[in-house]
Formats: C-alpha cells, sequence, structure tokens
C-alpha cells in the first residue's frame, strides 16, 4: 500500500489542477504543512480556492502562494498580519470569503463526514447570514452552513506510522485533522515516520483512513507572536 | 474615581466561580486571569487548549505551543489540547460558562459589534462569532466612552454585528450594567461615579 513518499513533490504528483479546492491545516503559524505549501508553489498551480483559518505571513506559510498570485479565493476566519494579502484583496485581485472560526471548522468536520449542511447559531443577525437559510428550532434561529469538500487536503503532524496513523503536538493539532478529513485525497507531512506497531493505538489523533500520502520533513515552526515572562516573576 | 483597565478586569474576575472554564479575549479581559486568587479556573483557548498557562520563561518558547492571540504560552498540569472543530464544539455546545471580550459597541438590547469598521481594514471575525454565540454568558469589559467621549453603550449598534442580542453584563469604567428584557439596568457603580453620571455618559436607555 505505500503511502510514504520521497519528497513534497513527489507527494503531490497528479494531485494538483489548476482551479482546485486545497483544505490547509495550522492556525496562525502553528502547524502548517510548510514542506507542501513549497511544493505547491514550485508547481505554479493556479486559481486555487484555500480553506484555512489564515493566510500566512508576508512571505512564510500560505503567504508565499499569494506572493506568487496563485490563490484566486482564501476561505478563512482571520487574515491579519499579511500586507501582500490585503493589498491582493482592496484590490480586487483576491476572494475572500469570511467564515467564523468554528464555523469553519465544522465545515471542514462535516465535509468529512459526508454531512453536506448544518444549522449553526453562530452568525445569526450578522452579515455572515446574509443569504442563507433561517431555520427555527426550539424558538430559536439558525443559519445553514455547508459541509467542505475539498479536492486535496494538505496537513502538518508531529508524527505519522507507515500506515498513516497520526499524532499530533500540542496546539499544533489545530485546523489539521479536520482539514485532514475534508479531502478527497489527504498529503500529511510530519516530522517523524515512525515504523508500524510502535504507536499505542488507544494514542492516535488521527487514524490512518483519512491518511494517503506521507512525507517526512524539515520544519522551521517560525513564531508569530513571541512572549515571554521574566525568571524573578515566578 | 472611576475604574481603571486593572481594576476592571479585577471586577470582572468577581463574575468567575470556582470550577467554571472561560473563555477571555485580547486586552483588558486577558487582566482578569491575574485576579482569579484561589478560585479553580480553567482558561480556554480556542485554538484548541483548555488549562491555558502563563507566558513561558524566555528561552523556553515553544512553536507549538500559543494561544489564540498565536502568543507563546505555557500548559499546566490539567491542560489538554484537542482540534479546532472539538474546541469549536464545545464553545458552541454551551460548555464553556463564560467569556469575558472587549467590544466597540454593545447595544440595549444586547447586540454586540466588535469585529469590524467599514472602510477600515478588516482582518475577520476569528473565533468570535461562535464564542457570542454559544457560551453560557457574555461579560463585555471595555471603556464607557470612545476616545472622543461618545457612548459605547448604544440604542442600537451602528457597526456590523459580531452577535445579536448575546450579551448579559458589561463593565465599564464607570460601573456594572446588566442587560434584561426592560433594558439596562446598573448593577453597580464604580466608587465616586453618581447614577446620573452613569445615565449622563450612556446614550442608552436605564432602566
Amino acid at each position: 500500500m505505500g503511502k510514504i513518499y520521497s519528497s513534497a513533490a513527489e507527494a503531490l504528483d497528479g494531485l494538483l489542477f489548476d482551479g482546485m479546492l486545497i483544505a490547509a491545516g495550522g492556525f496562525g503559524l502553528c502547524g502548517i504543512p510548510e514542506n507542501l505549501i513549497s511544493a505547491i508553489r514550485e508547481a505554479g498551480t493556479k486559481d486555487l480556492t484555500v480553506a484555512s483559518n489564515n493566510a500566512g505571513v508576508d512571505g512564510f506559510g500560505l503567504g508565499v502562494l499569494l506572493e506568487s498570485r496563485q490563490v484566486k479565493k482564501m476561505m478563512s476566519s482571520y487574515v491579519g498580519e499579511n500586507d501582500e494579502f490585503m493589498r491582493q484583496y482592496l484590490s480586487g485581485e483576491l476572494e475572500l470569503e469570511f467564515n467564523p472560526q468554528g464555523t469553519l471548522a465544522e465545515r471542514m468536520r462535516a465535509g468529512g463526514c459526508g454531512i453536506p449542511g448544518f444549522y449553526t447559531k453562530t452568525g445569526v443577525g450578522t452579515v455572515i447570514a446574509d443569504g442563507k437559510e433561517v431555520k427555527q428550532f426550539n424558538n430559536e434561529d439558525y443559519i445553514l452552513e455547508e459541509g467542505i469538500f475539498a479536492d486535496l487536503s494538505i496537513v502538518k503532524a508531529w508524527k505519522a506510522d507507515e500506515t498513516g496513523n497520526l499524532i499530533f503536538r500540542k496546539t499544533a493539532r489545530n485546523f489539521n485533522p479536520p482539514a485532514a478529513m475534508c479531502g478527497k485525497v489527504c498529503v500529511v507531512e510530519v516530522e517523524e515516520i515512525v515504523p508500524r506497531g510502535t504507536m499505542d493505538g488507544d494514542h492516535i489523533h488521527l487514524p490512518g483512513i483519512y491518511v494517503h500520502r506521507i512525507i517526512q520533513g524539515d520544519h522551521e515552526k517560525r513564531i508569530e507572536q513571541r512572549t515571554t515572562r521574566k525568571r524573578e516573576e515566578a | 474615581m472611576p475604574w481603571d483597565r486593572n481594576q476592571m478586569a479585577e471586577r470582572a474576575a468577581q463574575e468567575l466561580d470556582d470550577g467554571m472554564y472561560v473563555n477571555l479575549g485580547i486586552g483588558i479581559p486577558t487582566l482578569v486571569a491575574n485576579y482569579v486568587g484561589d478560585k479553580d479556573i480553567t482558561l480556554q483557548s480556542e485554538n484548541g487548549m483548555l488549562g491555558m498557562g502563563p507566558f513561558p520563561y524566555e528561552g523556553e518558547e515553544d512553536p507549538d505551543l500559543i494561544n489564540a492571540g498565536k502568543q507563546t504560552i505555557t500548559e499546566l498540569a490539567r491542560t489538554s489540547y484537542f482540534d479546532s472543530a472539538t474546541s469549536f464544539g464545545m464553545i458552541r455546545g454551551g460548555k464553556i460558562a463564560a467569556a469575558i471580550l472587549g467590544a466597540m459597541e454593545v447595544a440595549e438590547n444586547g447586540d454586540l459589534a466588535n469585529w469590524m469598521i467599514p472602510g477600515k481594514l478588516v482582518k475577520g471575525m476569528g473565533g468570535a462569532m461562535d464564542l457570542v454565540a454559544g457560551v453560557g454568558r457574555v461579560i463585555v469589559v471595555m471603556d464607557h466612552t470612545n476616545k472622543h467621549g461618545v457612548s459605547k453603550i448604544l440604542k442600537r449598534c451602528t457597526l456590523p454585528l459580531t452577535g445579536r442580542g448575546v450579551v448579559d453584563r458589561i463593565i465599564t469604567n464607570l460601573g456594572v450594567l446588566d442587560v434584561t428584557h426592560k433594558g439596562l439596568h446598573i448593577q453597580e457603580l464604580a466608587p465616586g461615579v453618581t447614577r446620573d453620571e452613569m445615565i449622563a455618559a450612556t446614550e442608552a436607555t436605564i432602566v
């Protein structure tokens, strides 16, 4: 069955096409698939729609795909800290669909679970509800949100075994599991690939059924806001 | 004397009871954590963590461990991690007892606006809409007026809403107001602030 590939380019071979929808894991710069993003940049695939909570920063993360004008549309909850993003958005070159963060996560999870739509209270009475079906349950309004069915998921995990079982680390888990679930094909980059049988089956965060291709990669893991406290405060 | 930022945070901390799971927003709400004292409060960070600890010591920052403001933080003995869908499942599902957050405007019907100003750079709502729609209790902590001295507590919000009828309590430098079916009700006044001063500083109707 061989899910392990030797490079990001090889792992993406045959999966990329212009105009595709990609779901990407990560929150800010934490837990982002750095190597796969670079490989998509190298491949030059255009007119991408990318569902990702954020759009990276200038020159790092998804910011590199904005810089190369490969992204047509972003589906995100928060896009600060990215000047190039704002420039393209304000000039009309880039489409943006704001999603409340939890709605975006649930849309991915739902897509992965075969659920085409769900009702939520989030966004009722706001611009997010514009054009969406409103339905009452127990005398409260809910709006209809649709599941995301992506052509490709690009995901970062901490460890994978040879069968694609994944373990994430701390808050680098974030959007990675729901993003992994909602793609027709899911490519994962990890810090370490371990032999089968070395992970405790009770400790696996995402089962390998969701994972089709795996690469081991190096990760810069840039910190967006370095905040610390002084020793003497302890 | 009206309350300063720290006193507002201290007052907001009184809203929290032992055993609560709570989400704190950015700004003054973050300071609330400094005033919970001996109470057993678990802080949620909506990017996927319960049991958020303080900032790390210099040299101990972990890029895999950040809060919703993307700041490096630490874990505690009680910490658990989960994915974003699970995180917002507990928010939407009403498992988080309270959210304490800042605001640009609050209306007397509980409407809240805190995510965008038309014509200005729009960065996005992040998790704010999910939080105000889902958590048990929404407590706003903010200055009573803007920097031009204009009331931020209005009959109707003028800015795009984050949530409709979602605010339960407002804590400002002048005191504490509750959103009721009849209108805003003064719960408490900061030391030296009179009821008339509070009413004069508030565009919304106080009942």
